[in-house]
């Protein structure tokens, strides 16, 4: 029977699935559903400083739909709470002392004065919530007033306000970082640096998700005028779990826990952001998509795959792709491989012969010996770019089949090696280093 | 009070109302939502098999594909430039033996994009428009006669006025359409689709329409070479096999195709006869519609009577599922040997057939249906053969792009050899014959 129960930095919950910080979580009322629906924990939505903000009176989302209008992304422009503190502080203190075996961790933003989080955080420790997160990603409007992802781009800043913190607070401190920057390991080492007891991440991507063609004015659209948002959903997860583990493999910043956060959508994604490094996972546009609903399968289906590959808890598995994430020079350049197409599960469309006649290396030809419509792999041109295997509809109908050592590559006329041979030590690397 | 088991010929087996939902549209059409979903199943093929089938070549992954994008007028503008009558094809076509049967999805998974289905919806909202796509390129004096202002004619007419010919657009009917307008089950064409389609397709200009003018009758090859710089003929196939069988002459025995044009002009449905016990002798797609049609008016039984197996239907496996659905039965070897009746049919008697050494061949064994009309279907002849035309098979002998033995003389449609009898290939053969007589103009 596996196990999903969870202990992140200290704080735990029956399972690895939070609602992040965001609609979902602004209210009492939304949070004793998702805690009814099963959801392991919650970030409670930002907390600021009083007079609470406001926000827009006109849409606050937009979206990128796919086939059947489907929801691929979703854009945010709503702010951190819009209700007064007091009004939160209530109703995070009732909620935890109902639901004592979930996590509830309380997002803040406040100016980055000192002052400011001495005079918050004990309000929230009052709570009885397990932990706060620093909310220093959200791309709009607060990052005008010198908050939110105006924090998380500049390193200094983030060290800074996690020091201060971690000084006035007994509480596990989360810092919840900005994708919006150029590497995002400087931002994490800063978190690391002030003494955070781990990073969250990513936060929404800086977005306009369309314009509308009549108006000419991008959406959403507040009164022909429209800011760009916050990009979520599973547009965003092969951002964040790259991101998420640049900070896994990173020397400095490895071992520091991390929560997952960025399109979440399934127990599959979960699970790859687990094998990635993240200690737990944090989802929302899932929830806003479907409704709170969606953490049943979440929780049915990652049960499922552990116990199918038996593995026990969480444990056995956080971190075990993290080995595997290397840098480009060195993949082994010995190792090749050829496109294959099965011919009975080929229903004929031509698209692997289109992208790889037009965009790529001719390597498909299309009539077979007596004219018919039949797709098959040239050796002699195939690159094994995979481009074929991406555009076909038809999944397992095009392979990647691996040459076996001895063997000989058509298109270079080289035998297959056995042993391992990268660019480290390839003759055309000008730097290449030694190979004894 | 008359219903389904009212003996003999009558109207009103059923109210109007019932007869409303009966020949109500066989396939609604898509709404936006619909319509993106089901682009979004096309999956682009190269050099698409779909494309391939289709007897006028539309390039339907680029057509669908633009209707995935809400460019509808383009996929409009797509499907017209290679069939102006792509509206009528939308419904009528065959699809299950043409595009839809060669979508690789209906090899993947036997659920082909709704090619067709898409089609209508794209031409459907362009011609909801009143407004063409095409304008007519610079007058150019030249006269062509069409004769016959059926799919092949229409095609040959708008595709030469786009060329900036005259022309004038003859049919031996009271009105336009061909098979468009008098063949063709109810349920395809609703809405008086037919007649809308040619007014919108006549809008483009330089086609003057001429009804009532049969050729041998008052209107001679010899007068139209006179006065027009091409003429060409798009007359359909004006008569019908006979059934060659005892009793055909008996009352309530009449061509399929007489009976559903019939049921085509008729402003109440309610008002038009039908047995109480049909018989169809045939096997294509007239013997379908005129049984399914018989049924949906209130026949207690229609029953199809082919003298070959299912596969050697020419009406496709679809239709004739539609015809079961609908309650018609289908017989397989079965021949009919006379029809008998007291002036009018009551019984036709079939005797059981095989495949032979020889070919097909009575087993001697006989069974009769009791049958107050009976409708032949068994296939429709040229008639009144223009003279010093070269035939083929029965048809008007024509070349890849149209032309007959004579020259200054072009044919296509049904009248003509070339591809099957099909709407959609009747306008292929007229939109071609329209670019051969525009190319000898220079």
């Amino acid at each position: 029977m596996a196990d999903l129960s969870n202990d992140f930095i200290g704080i735990k919950s029956p399972n690895p699935f939070w609602l992040a910080s965001a609609p979902p979580t602004d209210k009492e009322y939304n949070v004793r559903r998702a805690f009814e629906a099963g959801w392991g924990g919650v970030v409670w939505k930002t907390l600021g400083l009083d007079p609470h903000i406001v926000n827009v009176n006109g849409p606050r989302y937009g979206a990128v739909w796919g086939a059947d209008r489907r929801l691929l992304g979703l854009n945010n422009i709503e702010l951190i709470t819009d209700r007064p503190l007091r009004v939160n502080l209530d109703e995070i203190k009732v909620v935890k002392r109902d639901y004592p075996d979930r996590a509830v961790v309380v997002s803040l933003m406040v100016p980055c004065e000192e002052e400011c989080w001495k005079g918050i955080l004990p309000q929230v420790e009052e709570t009885g919530a397990d932990g706060i997160e620093l909310n220093f990603g959200c791309p709009h409007g607060m990052s005008e007033r010198g908050m939110g992802s105006a924090v998380g781009q500049v390193p200094d800043y983030i060290e800074m306000v996690t020091r201060w913190c971690k000084a006035n607070t007994r509480m596990p401190v989360i810092v919840k970082l900005t994708p919006n920057i150029t590497d995002i390991r400087y931002p994490a080492r800063a978190a690391k640096a002030g003494g955070a007891d781990a990073v969250s991440l990513i936060n929404t991507v800086s977005s306009i998700t369309s314009v509308n063609l009549d108006s000419f004015s991008p959406e959403p659209t507040i009164d022909g005028k429209g800011s760009h948002g916050g990009y979520c959903g599973p547009a965003v997860k092969p951002i964040a779990l790259n991101m998420v583990a640049e900070i896994a493999r990173d020397a400095e910043t490895a071992g520091l826990p991390i929560s997952g956060i960025g399109g979440i959508t399934n127990w599959r994604d979960a699970a790859e952001f687990i094998a990635l490094g993240a200690g737990n996972v944090q989802v929302c546009t899932a929830a806003m998509t479907y409704g709170f609903r969606v953490v049943g399968e979440m929780i049915s289906g990652l049960k499922l795959w552990m116990e199918e590959k038996g593995h026990e808890t969480l444990a056995d598995f956080e971190g075990r792709a993290v080995p595997n994430v290397t840098d480009w020079q060195f993949l082994n350049l010995n190792y090749v491989t050829k496109a294959r197409i099965d011919q009975d599960l080929c229903i004929k469309c031509g698209r692997c012969y289109a992208v790889c006649e037009d965009t790529s290396h001719q390597a498909i030809s299309m009539a077979g010996p007596n004219g018919e419509r039949r797709f098959e792999v040239i050796d002699e041109e195939c690159v094994a770019c995979n481009l074929c295997v991406n555009v076909c509809p038809v999944e397992g109908c095009i392979t990647m089949e691996e040459l076996a050592t001895g063997a000989v590559d058509l298109r270079t006329g080289e035998t297959v090696k056995p042993d391992h041979g990268d660019w480290t030590t390839h003759p055309n690397n000008p730097s290449r280093v030694a190979a004894e | 009070m008359t219903d389904r088991l009212t003996p003999g010929i009558v109207a009103g087996r059923r109210d109007a109302r019932e007869l409303v939902e009966a020949f109500a549209d066989l396939h609604p059409p898509l709404t936006a939502h619909e319509a993106r979903v089901a682009a979004d199943r096309c999956y682009f093929c190269h050099d698409a098999p779909c494309v391939t089938a289709c007897p006028t070549s539309i390039d339907i992954p680029q057509f669908i594909r633009e209707i995935s994008t809400g460019a509808t007028r383009a996929a409009a503008k797509t499907i017209f430039d290679q069939n102006i009558l792509g509206g009528m094809c939308a419904r009528v076509c065959p699809t299950e033996t043409l595009c839809e049967e060669a979508c690789v999805r209906e090899a993947a998974e036997g659920e082909p994009v709704q090619i067709g289905r898409l089609q209508r919806f794209a031409t459907d909202a362009q011609m909801a428009t009143g407004a063409q796509l095409n304008s007519r390129s610079a007058l150019t004096g030249k006269r062509v006669a069409v004769v016959g202002a059926g799919p092949a004619g229409l095609a040959c007419a708008h595709r030469l006025a786009v060329h900036g010919h005259d022309v004038t657009l003859y049919d031996a009917k009271n009105k336009a359409g061909g098979l468009n307008e008098f063949g063709i089950a109810a349920y395809k064409t609703v809405g008086g689709f037919a007649q809308a389609e040619i007014d919108w397709l006549l809008s483009i200009g330089g086609i003057t329409l001429e009804t009532g003018k049969r050729l041998g009758d008052g209107l001679s090859l010899e007068q139209l070479q006179a006065e027009f710089d091409a003429v060409f003929l798009g007359i359909g196939l004006g008569g019908v096999n006979a059934l060659r069988a005892e009793g055909e002459e008996l009352g309530g025995v009449l061509p399929a195709v007489e009976f559903i044009a019939d049921l085509r002009q008729a402003d109440d449905l309610s008002t038009l006869p039908v047995g109480r016990n049909v018989v169809v002798i045939g096997g294509g797609m007239t013997a379908v519609d005129a049984a399914v049609q018989s049924k949906l008016l209130g026949a207690e039984t229609v029953t199809i009577a082919y003298r070959r197996g299912r596969e050697a239907m020419s009406a496709s496996e679809w239709e004739q599922d539609l015809a079961t659905a609908k309650g018609v039965t289908i017989r397989h070897w079965a021949q009919p040997v006379r029809i008998t009746g007291n002036g009018a049919a009551a019984e036709v008697e079939f005797e059981y057939t095989r495949s032979g050494a020889n070919g097909l061949e009575g087993t001697g064994e006989i069974f009769r249906l009791p049958a107050d009309q009976v409708f032949t279907a068994i296939g429709q002849t040229l008639n009144d053969t223009p003279e010093g035309l070269a035939l083929e098979g029965g048809k008007i002998k024509i070349d890849g792009e149209g032309r007959t033995s004579v020259s200054s003389i072009w044919a296509g449609g049904d009248c003509a050899t070339g591809g099957d009898d099909l709407t959609v290939t009747a306008v292929a053969e007229g939109r071609d014959a329209a670019e051969s007589i525009h190319r000898t103009f220079g």
